[in-house]
């Protein structure tokens, strides 16, 4: 490493709190895939390997219920968002357009707004249009969130583009649908699958906004995880985050070959 | 050709427009208008407009309470988050291992919200791994309620939402230059005054999106302090909650509300004004290069 890194010393302080934030991140994680396999009904006393809360998961209808809704919800809203928000994202960043202001402020506040606000709001308003909560006001929700966060991904990427391309494909006698078609959408390919993992791991997340706009028969994973541990908490939960904290490893590793667009 | 392109940007942009329009600002419209309105025997809200909720929401002793406990958990979370987060963020950014250490920050913050707080149910329970350690020390002999207050509050909210702070910070950080620091020691300014007035005035808006990002929802936390919080550690959001829900009074949870819809504004103005700064420093020197370039020539 250059030698100008090291001015402020050999760094050994941001070294141990380094560490220990690391073991701080990851203890609870830890203990909960231990505890997955541990016979014991209760506590956190070692009492044998097993295999059998895993089985009890598997053979557990409401679990089985949750996940579907969940994967239901994670791909139609994500799919949803994506397209809305590539289009946009175009849309936005190189035309000029009346309403383009006040589309940007749109786009900003749901990223800070708190998702009790959100929920909430949604909550009301869908009750007011004596709208059915379940799986489709969920799916409503979700698609709103995620929408945000996919614009930004893809106006990251478009920041980088020459726009002279356009110009001389335009030149050349190019269609606008050609134009979209052969130069930007796979000029944008990583934007879009980056910001399609990225709202399937807000969808898949999301608690607050879930719990407030869900109606009976629409439980997904989180909800069915926050009854487990409000109303008695059975083992089988510590397989269930298990299972969810490899899914996560898995989605992690594809997803941080598209990290610098996601926290550019 | 000018008016395609603005008709164009303006067709590509429209589901988004509406979508945002009928499903995020509607129902934020509905909130401020219900918090003037009055409430209906099994929720909604109905004629006439009334400031009673407001002044009932000002009034009441049991809201300022949580308000307080709200803001002061807020403001020492956040500020227990940027003081962890700034030597990791430096550590990271100035390592050979810079991305493997960001794989490791971020691999937490992805895995499922519930999920991590349950993790912290197991350790910080009765029968949890720290009661179990102190007691298989013989330090105690009886498990200690260390859950359902506002510590454990604050330290779940500090594992959740420390990423939301290092990851601006690195990324500002990684940017600095660091023979700025080289100067700032070779003209004899000590360790801690280096740190001080050269590198963090430099990451300014690193620790200003940091903060924004961390204090603003954790101002509208709901589930941390529903599953860890209890009685003692709840906090506003709970209170919107429970008004809505088990209330049913529609005009007092949206007035509330109205408390985080102007905090979020203002969160949004910070946001949108260091970003505009940044932009203009940009623009500056970019003309500079420009006018330098056309000076050799000329």
């Amino acid at each position: 490493m250059d030698k100008e890194f090291n001015v402020l010393g050999k760094r050994r302080f941001s070294f141990i709190m380094t560490l220990l934030i690391m073991i701080f991140f990851y203890l609870p994680i830890a203990m909960l895939i231990a505890l997955s396999f541990n016979s014991a009904r209760q506590g956190v006393i070692w009492t044998g390997f097993t295999l059998k809360w895993y089985s009890v998961l598997f053979r557990d209808d409401e679990i089985w219920r949750a996940f579907l809704n969940t994967v239901i919800i994670a791909l139609t809203s994500s799919t949803v968002a994506t397209a809305i928000g590539v289009l946009s994202a175009i849309g936005i960043y190189w035309h000029n357009f009346r309403l383009k202001r006040y589309f940007q402020a749109l786009i900003y506040t749901p990223l800070i707004v708190p998702d009790i606000l959100m929920g909430v709001s949604m909550l009301m308003f869908f009750v007011s249009l004596r709208i059915q909560l379940g799986l489709f006001t969920i799916f409503i929700a979700h698609v709103t969130f995620s929408i945000s966060y996919v614009i930004l991904i893809v106006i990251a990427r478009l920041e980088d583009f020459d726009y002279s391309i356009i110009e001389a494909a335009q030149d050349l006698g190019a269609s606008w649908y050609q134009i979209f078609f052969k130069i930007i959408i796979p000029m944008i390919k990583p934007a879009i699958i980056a910001s399609f993992l990225l709202s399937i791991t807000l969808s898949i997340d999301d608690f607050v906004i879930t719990f407030f706009v869900a109606g009976p028969g629409s439980t997904t994973l989180p909800l069915q995880i926050y009854s487990m541990i409000k109303f008695g908490v059975s083992p089988e939960i510590n397989a269930l985050s298990t299972l969810l904290i490899g899914a996560t490893f898995i989605i992690s590793i594809f997803g941080l070959r598209f990290r610098k667009l996601i926290f550019s | 050709m000018e008016r395609t392109k603005r008709f164009l940007g303006f067709v590509l942009s429209f589901p988004g427009i509406i979508w945002l329009t009928l499903f995020f600002l509607l129902p934020t419209t509905i909130i401020v208008v219900y918090s003037f309105m009055t409430p209906g025997p099994y929720g909604g809200a109905y004629l006439p407009f009334t400031l009673k909720y407001y002044k009932m929401m000002i009034t009441n002793q049991g809201f300022w309470i949580l308000f307080m406990r709200t803001v002061v958990i807020s403001v020492i979370s956040t500020g227990i988050c940027l003081a962890l987060a700034l030597p990791v963020a430096y550590y990271i950014a100035t390592s050979k291992y810079k991305n493997f250490l960001l794989s490791l920050v971020i691999i937490p913050f992805w895995t499922n919200f519930l999920v991590r707080i349950f993790g912290w149910l197991v350790i910080l329970g009765n029968n949890g791994l720290i009661n179990r350690v102190l007691m298989y020390l013989h330090i105690i002999d009886k498990p200690v309620s260390l859950m359902y207050n506002q510590w454990s509050v604050i330290l779940v909210i500090v594992y959740m939402y420390l990423p939301y702070m290092i990851l601006p910070l690195y990324s500002s950080i990684e940017k600095f230059d660091f023979h700025l620091l080289e100067a700032a020691m070779d003209l004899g300014a000590s360790r801690t005054k280096t740190i001080f007035s050269v590198l963090l005035p430099s990451i300014k808006g690193g620790i200003s999106a940091g903060i924004v990002l961390v204090l603003i929802p954790v101002l509208g936390s709901y589930a941390i302090p529903d599953l860890v919080g209890g009685k003692d550690g709840a906090m506003l959001g709970n209170l919107i909650a429970r008004q809505l829900t088990t209330a049913r009074n529609w005009p007092l949870s949206s007035a509330i509300s109205m408390i985080f819809l102007l905090i979020s504004t203002v969160g949004l103005l910070v946001y949108l004004k260091f970003g505009e700064v940044r932009n203009r420093r940009n623009r500056v020197i970019y003309e500079d290069y420009i006018k330098e370039e056309t000076n050799k020539i000329g």
